[in-house]
């Protein structure tokens, strides 16, 4: 049994120039080696500023940091205070500064933080979103701090935490998102981290390269907390930077020699698309042993167009891995067995659709491929259950369920909703999914929740941004989301009811949903469609059946009737 | 090539950016400034003119300094193309 402030000093005991991490930047700036003294001693100053903030151990801090050092130091000095952090994604040009307050001042009342980290930049932002008797006692501002670092391990308070104190919350996206803060120990983070490390053959010569953004648990995990805390150099490079050029991804593979890496499903696609040979010339991709598709819908075309891509680069075949994951258990679920490639199960379309079966095709019928997202972790057990929750056969398609040692304490603040998300001892994912061989797939979602590029949306969300614009009524609107198989992820559609039946009125009002929608969540909209009244299908209580309405609107889209 | 490339540009962010196939988009009508083409839209284009029109453009080259419309998009291609 230890504690994160425990296992950093015994990282530091035993190798202090070790390179921890190295950052990143865009342009001509020089990469950031950061030894694991160096690290600590940037971590401590945070802590002291906690400190003399009167920020007692155990209360949240809240962190609106970019891609920086001072991320790095101030995650990890608020885990030496005994604080517990929390990454917020930070104001982009493409949100509206006005949503971004209002979920801001949401999540605080929530949440309660005692004090919130950011940079100069931001603080005027931060603070209009603070209310007169909120909980937030404290602002620290990175360029008013004082830099000077004692380390002296005796006088951290983070010392004085327990293995099963929560050491950290993870908050999901979208505003229904917002609401739930994942409250993770100690100890649930190191058995997961054993677990999972197990799984992968995690090893202290392993360099994983991420990208990805750290509000997220898979970069949060996998892309910062696990290589840190075993000992394993990380390179991070900024979420923004990699979006704009994705091909830094391989360049900073070839130049370190990474090794291990995540990915979401879309981001095979965007990195087979998107870079151009003449900014790849020379990398040598043979390093990469894993790079695991995680935190969507697994796609076997998708590994296919990124191994045809890149395999004169280096790349391994049996690299392309998968894995089930999700923050309330920490991260992994499922792990695809290293070294060879994951299992693709042949199936019969219609079983599958009409009986919800797994089953292989009987001749001559159309077939589907499914791939695996692999082996539960040997701390984990899964089982799929019937609407009833009772377990059912192999191969019969039900909701996932799982039990482990590294589930959350729960959502923080809201005990009520962590009641509901377990029922006999049993977390209740809700996805759908099945068991063929010991092996988990994943084949769809039981609420209506849209996943882009990664980013989990709700239709919810989306359809009372759209009421917000003009010319649209409430309860006239509705968002779901269609499998785009170019992008490799899923495209949200948006469809609204309009009075006027007048061309160029309805474009105004399309094109005005789409700057909305586009301003105040987390896509970007692309397809929206404006329509006469009555196009749009309800149930006969008055409700928006949203699947009946994607149906109409596909059928639509495959007659070419789709001219707006 | 029959068509300008301002309408093989049209025809392009119709289809492909705002879905909407049909839609006719004028030559000096405010794209970026006006929030029509997200920043993320932008790679999806440069990409598509390297291809189209053979010429170089870098992903984070377009943008609201470079172009505003097909108009000033067109004239920025051609300048590449000499």
């Amino acid at each position: 049994m230890t504690t994160f402030s425990e296992r950093l000093r015994s990282l530091h005991s035993r190798n202090p120039d070790r390179v921890a991490v190295t950052l990143q930047f865009s342009g001509a700036t020089d990469d950031l080696p950061l030894t694991v003294d160096q690290l600590l001693r940037g971590a401590n100053c945070f802590a002291r500023a906690l400190e003399r903030a009167g920020i007692r151990p155990g209360e949240v801090v809240i962190l609106i940091l970019q891609h920086s050092e001072d991320l790095v130091c101030a995650y990890w000095g608020t885990i030496l205070h005994g604080a517990i952090p929390s990454i917020m994604p930070f104001l982009t040009e493409k949100l509206s500064p006005e949503r971004y307050r209002a979920d801001l001042s949401a999540l605080i009342s929530v949440t309660q933080p005692a004090a919130l980290i950011t940079y100069p930049e931001f603080e005027s932002e931060i603070r209009s979103a603070l209310q007169e008797g909120d909980s937030v006692r404290e602002v620290i501002v990175t360029n008013r701090m004082d830099r000077r670092s004692e380390l002296d391990f005796d006088s951290l308070s983070g010392f004085q935490r327990q293995p099963e104190d929560i050491v950290l919350l993870q908050h999901s996206s979208g505003t229904t998102g917002l609401q739930k803060g994942i409250a993770l120990s100690h100890q649930a983070v190191f058995n997961q981290l054993n677990a999972y490390g197990g799984a992968l053959a995690l090893h202290e010569n392993d360099v994983i390269v991420s990208w990805l953004p750290l509000y997220h648990d898979m970069g949060l995990i996998a892309g910062f907390i696990m290589p840190i805390l075993s000992g394993v150099h990380l390179v991070l490079i900024s979420p923004f930077d990699w979006v704009r050029a994705p091909y830094k991804l391989m360049q900073s593979v070839s130049k370190y020699r990474g090794t291990l890496s995540w990915l979401p499903n879309f981001a095979y696609n965007f990195c087979t698309q998107k870079i151009r040979d003449r900014h790849i010339e020379g990398v040598d991709l043979s390093s990469w042993r894993a790079v695991i598709n995680c935190s969507e819908p697994v796609r076997p075309e998708s590994h296919q167009a990124f191994y045809e891509k890149f395999s004169s680069y280096g790349l391994k075949r049996d690299a392309l891995q998968t894995s089930y994951a999700m923050a309330e258990n920490v991260f992994g679920v499922t792990q695809s067995p290293l070294g060879s490639e994951p299992a693709v199960a042949e199936l019969d379309r219609e079983a599958f659709m009409v009986e919800r079966v797994a089953k292989s095709p009987i001749d001559g019928r159309p077939a589907m491929k499914m791939m695996s997202s692999g082996r539960p972790l040997e701390n984990v057990r899964v089982k799929i259950v019937d609407e009833a929750g009772s377990p059912i056969h192999e191969g019969k398609i039900g909701e996932v369920a799982l039990q482990s040692d590294c589930m959350l304490t729960g959502y923080f603040h809201r005990e009520d909703l962590t009641q509901k998300a377990f029922v006999d001892g049993w977390y209740l994912t809700g996805d759908y999914g099945f068991i063929l061989s010991g092996e988990l797939f994943v084949s769809g979602r039981k609420k209506d929740m849209i996943i882009v590029g990664g980013k989990n949306v709700y239709p919810q969300d989306l359809e009372s941004l759209t009421y917000e614009v003009p010319g649209v009524h409430a309860g006239r609107s509705v968002a779901f989301g269609i499998f785009d198989e170019e992008q490799g992820t899923e495209e949200v559609v948006i469809i609204a009811e309009v009075d006027s039946e007048k061309s160029e009125e309805q474009q105004n009002i399309a094109d005005a949903i789409r700057l909305h929608v586009t301003k105040n969540s987390a896509i970007a909209l692309r397809h929206v469609k404006v329509v006469d009244p009555k196009w749009i299908l309800k149930t006969s209580s008055g409700k928006t059946a949203r699947s009946a309405n994607k149906e109409k609107f596909l059928a639509e889209l495959r007659n070419g009737a789709l001219g707006e | 090539m029959t068509a300008t490339i301002p309408s093989t540009l049209a025809t392009f962010i119709a289809s492909k950016i705002l879905k909407q196939p049909s839609r006719i988009i004028a030559p000096e009508q405010p794209l970026i400034s006006s929030g029509l083409i997200d920043s993320f839209s932008l790679m999806d284009l440069a990409l598509y003119i390297e291809d189209t029109f053979g010429v170089r453009i870098e992903d984070t080259e377009l943008n609201a300094d470079t172009f505003d419309n097909l108009t000033q998009l067109a004239s920025l291609i051609e300048s590449r193309k000499k």
